[in-house]
């Protein structure tokens, strides 16, 4: 669908939107049944958080980590429009904005959560 | 076909005053309230500490503090309406057919309903350690 059409910034928008969603609502499904291990078995829920703490679970956590930024400034994006209706003139501009903000946030976002994994690689310590 | 102004990315504000008006409304209440909870969550839980630290009992004594229990199941709750009705917007989207839109949507409001008492029962009754 994507590469089939001319997708413009508005489809694209939707498009991430709707896929960064789905995404984070399946992080939540798996979430809320180890959180629930807490109690129900805490050995369980610490042999899953070595998966959590493990250079795979630390990539997949910036990948969570980049759906839910994007999904939160998209979401703050559409409420804008929605509520100040006038501003659909500037919905391009205000998703380049969104974008300038995920880069911003992102990348020492990212930085925080990899540095036990690419720290001793770059020499800086983990 | 759920309707979608192509020009913003969202879902256009349904027409009436129904049961579809009321989610679209909440969709946006909790989606602000998420835009802090959710994202204040994965800033302390990834950023001021980090996940190889947060075993059973780290977390049994964050929640010896009321306010926790308090702030995570408020987020369980927005969380648990937001993402399962987004979902079903998708669902609705390219699921059609009586059989198949019944099958989609009652496991989808079972596992959501599973989610609610799994995630509020431990949030509620963990024991205070401590």
């Amino acid at each position: 669908m994507l590469l089939r059409y001319r997708a413009r910034e508005g489809m694209l928008a939707w498009a991430f939107h709707r896929i960064s969603g789905v995404a984070i609502w399946l992080f939540v499904v798996v979430h809320v049944v180890d959180i629930y291990l807490v109690g129900g078995d805490p050995k369980a829920y610490n042999t899953v958080l070595q998966i959590y703490g493990s250079p795979i679970g630390r990539v997949a956590e910036v990948l969570l980590g980049a759906a839910l930024l994007y999904h939160a400034l998209n979401g703050l994006r559409i409420l804008i429009i929605d509520l100040w209706p006038a501003m659909t003139v500037y919905h391009k501009a205000l998703w380049y904005a969104s974008w300038v903000i995920f880069v911003l946030v992102g990348i020492p976002g990212a930085f925080i959560i990899l540095r036990p994994v690419i720290g001793p690689i770059l020499g800086i310590g983990a | 076909m759920v309707m979608i102004d192509p020009r913003t990315a969202g879902r256009s504000r349904p027409q009436g005053s129904g049961f579809e008006l009321f989610v679209w409304y909440l969709m946006r209440v909790t989606g602000v309230m998420l835009f802090v909870l959710a994202l204040a969550h994965f800033s302390i839980m990834h950023f001021l500490f980090d996940p190889s630290q947060e075993s059973a009992s780290w977390i049994a004594a964050r929640w010896g503090s009321l306010a926790w229990r308090v702030f995570d199941w408020t987020l369980l709750m927005m969380v648990l309406f937001h993402s399962f009705m987004g979902v079903r917007t998708v669902l609705l989207d390219y699921v059609h057919g009586t059989r198949a839109r019944l099958l989609s949507m009652s496991t989808l409001y079972i596992v959501a309903l599973i989610l609610f008492a799994a995630g509020t029962a431990v949030v509620m009754t963990l024991p205070v350690v401590a």
